[in-house]
């Protein structure tokens, strides 16, 4: 079992590239239409429609900036500036929510995103295996369960039939069929 | 059949050590019902009312009998001694322990079998014709198709929580018998005006809450590019799929709300960026895969067995049996026999560990060794000679699976209903027999003819009810069961969607009703016009009169006379 975290610390952890961290990154929730987003300072993963709404601002921060998609928006929003995130957040409202696999295969084979790439929400071990095949890279698994217990799910299968982010080629391109006497 | 490789074998064990952890983690309360339910799911356990359901898949229907001898171990270690043949080529065993799940995925993995996705918001298990390969119209073969499909499905990671469940058959042949129509993708042989095969994509149909036949999406897709447009078609739906209402979240809702036109503009600009991508078949692994599927080593014989000539003119039983349960065979001196799993008094689709393996002995004498089922829960030795059919039928006798109803009324499709199911409204099991007991007439059976009748025990429609040339839909009046009934509905090519007659029976009237459609039929059909066809030719009026009013009918009479 994990010690209890310092109480007064503000260090959380996270999954990324198959290890447990300490995770400096903030996620800015996401705000009314209108309303004006509170910006701390620090790293922070900003929902869609404010960095849309205050892109130059967050643009010239000295800090790196991250962005999140909730379930129902469009990766195709920012596919041309996809690459000048340092993290991009993808949320699972609910674990059986899986629009977001598919906005992160998008992200991942169709807009080229290259850096972090991170799912947040609902996020659980039995989910891992599956996000980190579309491409996902960093878990923040949801606070109350143990992040080491969910590190195991990406071990949860050796061999897998379709392609996908992870490995494109299908299996039946990397099958290794008996050679014919 | 097809044989696992290390690949398919690891995958499978794979799956029995991550169900074994998880299951140990639900009962160590780790893991809540919530998040516990869509696993259980996605491996075919349901928690039902008197103990969990497993479902386990029989992708596209087919068994050896290695398969079926472990299916009836399997129902005396961890069930009661039998088992139940569903409506899509899959088989429930209704008492297992939750404990016990995981031992039994071992059993089935050892035989190359699993439970995988045969529940849940996914994709499910693959069907197709029950006589894929040996029957006389068929283009191509369905099954490597279907086995192809059944890998690149099995754990995708981008469609394993779909909005709702998602079923996809496969057809190889000119007529349907894999109802391509009912289902979410149904993918259909057809030849192009090169005479080159592809395959008619068709979406978003389906029967249970909404029942709608599918859409052409595209009339012809070359072989090679199937994965890429299921992908293509699954992607579309699992971002724009309803998620708000389990009742609307079906694609078919999709495809209705958008529109065909704009569903399928979405699908074709998905499928741009996806064509001639990694996925692309190969004709290697077709030619791979294939070649576990050629035809078994049938005997140089000729077209007519002058044994089983006699034998029909001998016996009457016998050719009775033959004219319903023997089909055509494309191969000189063979023919396909179905056993029937609907003998009056036996829940349909259900036989014990010992007929299990009766039916695999049987099986390994006569029939290659291997054994299909079909969607109306009967079970098919496809490669018997006809010199061989008259043991074939003493045997089939002996087991009890000899009834020579086939595609007759007896010939009953049903759900388990509210016996077993809790989602059930009302019992499916006691009508079938109601009904059963009543036409135990052969002779007026035979003249009846074919008939579908199919009882559904909710709107899930599990027994396809819709499609039921007499459909009984179990239904919840106040908290009292009651029976709606449909005509008119069919299968196949010319599918069809059954009409309402009227108001819902209650239980013990249902066999009436039922007679009462058939004396209808009876009095009104033209010679040789099957029930369907006098039903879609005359309309339900005449059945509703029959049914609900026969004061309206002495009325009319009277004053016809006058």
């Amino acid at each position: 079992m994990l010690l209890r975290r310092p109480q007064l610390s503000e260090v959380r952890y996270i999954i990324r590239d198959g290890e447990v961290v300490a995770d400096d990154w903030q996620v800015v929730p996401a705000i009314a239409e209108g309303a004006a987003a509170h910006l701390p300072d620090g790293k922070l993963i900003v929902p869609l429609n404010v960095w849309l709404a205050q892109t130059d601002a967050l643009t010239e921060r000295k800090q790196s900036i991250g962005i999140w998609l909730d379930s129902n928006q469009d990766a195709a929003d920012i596919a041309q500036v996809v690459n000048s995130f340092a993290v991009v957040a993808v949320n699972f409202p609910k674990f059986a929510d899986g629009r977001g696999y598919s906005i992160a295969t998008l992200l991942r084979s169709r807009y080229g995103y290259k850096g972090e790439l991170r799912a947040i929400g609902d996020v659980l071990r039995d989910q891992l295996f599956y996000m980190h095949r579309v491409g996902f890279n960093a878990f923040s698994v949801r606070a109350d369960k143990d992040l080491h217990d969910a590190l195991k799910a990406l071990k949860d299968f050796s061999v897998t039939y379709q392609g996908s982010v992870d490995q494109p080629l299908p299996l039946f391109k990397r099958r290794r069929v008996p050679e014919l006497v | 059949m097809y044989k696992y490789d290390q690949y398919d074998q690891a995958i499978v064990d794979e799956r029995v050590a991550q169900f074994r952890d998880q299951t140990r983690r639900f009962l160590a309360g780790e893991l809540t019902e919530d998040e516990f339910r869509p696993l259980r799911l996605q491996n075919g356990l349901y928690i039902q009312k008197h103990a969990p359901m497993l479902r386990v898949a029989i992708p596209y229907g087919h068994l050896s009998t290695r398969q079926l001898r472990a299916l009836a171990e399997i129902a005396r270690k961890y069930d009661r001694g039998y088992a139940h043949f569903t409506t899509r080529q899959n088989i429930q065993f209704n008492w297992p322990k939750l404990e016990a799940v995981p031992d039994l995925l071992a059993d089935l993995a050892q035989v190359e079998m699993h439970a995988i996705q045969t529940s849940g918001n996914c994709i499910r298990n693959t069907t197709s014709d029950q006589f894929a390969g040996i029957a006389h119209d068929e283009l191509i073969d369905p099954r490597p198709y279907a086995e192809l499909i059944r890998q690149w499905s099995t754990f995708h990671p981008e469609f394993a929580y779909l909005p709702r469940k998602f079923k996809i058959a496969v057809n190889g042949a000119v007529e349907d018998r894999a109802g391509t129509m009912f289902h979410d993708i149904g993918v259909h042989a057809v030849r192009d005006a090169a005479g080159e095969v592809g395959f008619r994509i068709l979406v978003g149909g389906g029967l249970g809450r909404t029942p709608i036949l599918g859409h052409v999406v595209r009339e012809f897709l070359p072989r090679q590019h199937l994965f890429s447009y299921l992908d293509a078609v699954l992607r579309v739906y699992n971002r724009f799929g309803r998620r708000d209402n389990m009742y609307k979240a079906r694609i078919k809702i999709l495809v209705k709300e958008l529109g065909l036109a704009r569903f399928t503009a979405e699908v074709e600009a998905e499928w741009v960026n996806l064509k001639d991508g990694a996925s692309t078949l190969t004709q290697v692994e077709i030619d791979r895969v294939a070649t576990f599927f050629v035809d078994p080593a049938y005997a140089d014989l000729p077209a007519i067995s002058a044994e089983f000539e006699k034998h029909q003119l001998e016996n009457k039983a016998f050719a009775r049996w033959v004219s319903r349960n023997v089909f055509g065979h494309k191969q000189a001196g063979y023919a396909a026999v179905t056993l029937s799993l609907k003998k009056t008094g036996i829940a349909p689709g259900d036989a014990t560990d010992a007929q299990l393996d009766a039916v695999a002995d049987l099986a390994d004498r006569v029939s290659f060794g291997e054994v299909r089922i079909s969607h109306e829960q009967n079970l098919i030795l496809a490669d018997v000679k006809k010199s061989d059919l008259f043991a074939v039928w003493q045997k089939a006798k002996e087991i009890g699976f000899a009834t020579p109803n086939i595609g007759l009324l007896t010939d009953i499709i049903a759900c388990p209903g509210g016996d077993f199911c809790s989602l059930a409204n009302a019992k499916s099991i006691p009508v079938a027999e109601a009904i059963q007991r009543r036409f135990d007439d052969l002779d007026y059976l035979f003249d009846i003819g074919d008939i579908a009748i199919n009882i559904s025990g909710c709107m899930n429609a599990c027994g396809h009810h819709h499609v039921g040339h007499i459909g009984i839909l179990g239904v919840d009046k106040h908290g009292a069961e009651f029976y709606q009934v449909t005509i008119g509905g069919s299968q196949g090519l010319n599918a069809s969607l059954g009409k309402v007659i009227g108001p819902s029976f209650a239980q013990d009237e249902m066999a009436d009703v039922v007679e009462k459609l058939i004396a209808t039929y009876v009095e009104l059909r033209f010679e040789d016009e099957h029930f369907l066809d006098t039903a879609k030719r005359v309309g339900i009026e005449p059945f509703k009169a029959r049914v609900y009013d026969k004061r309206a009918g002495h009325a009319a009479t009277e004053a016809a006379i006058v």
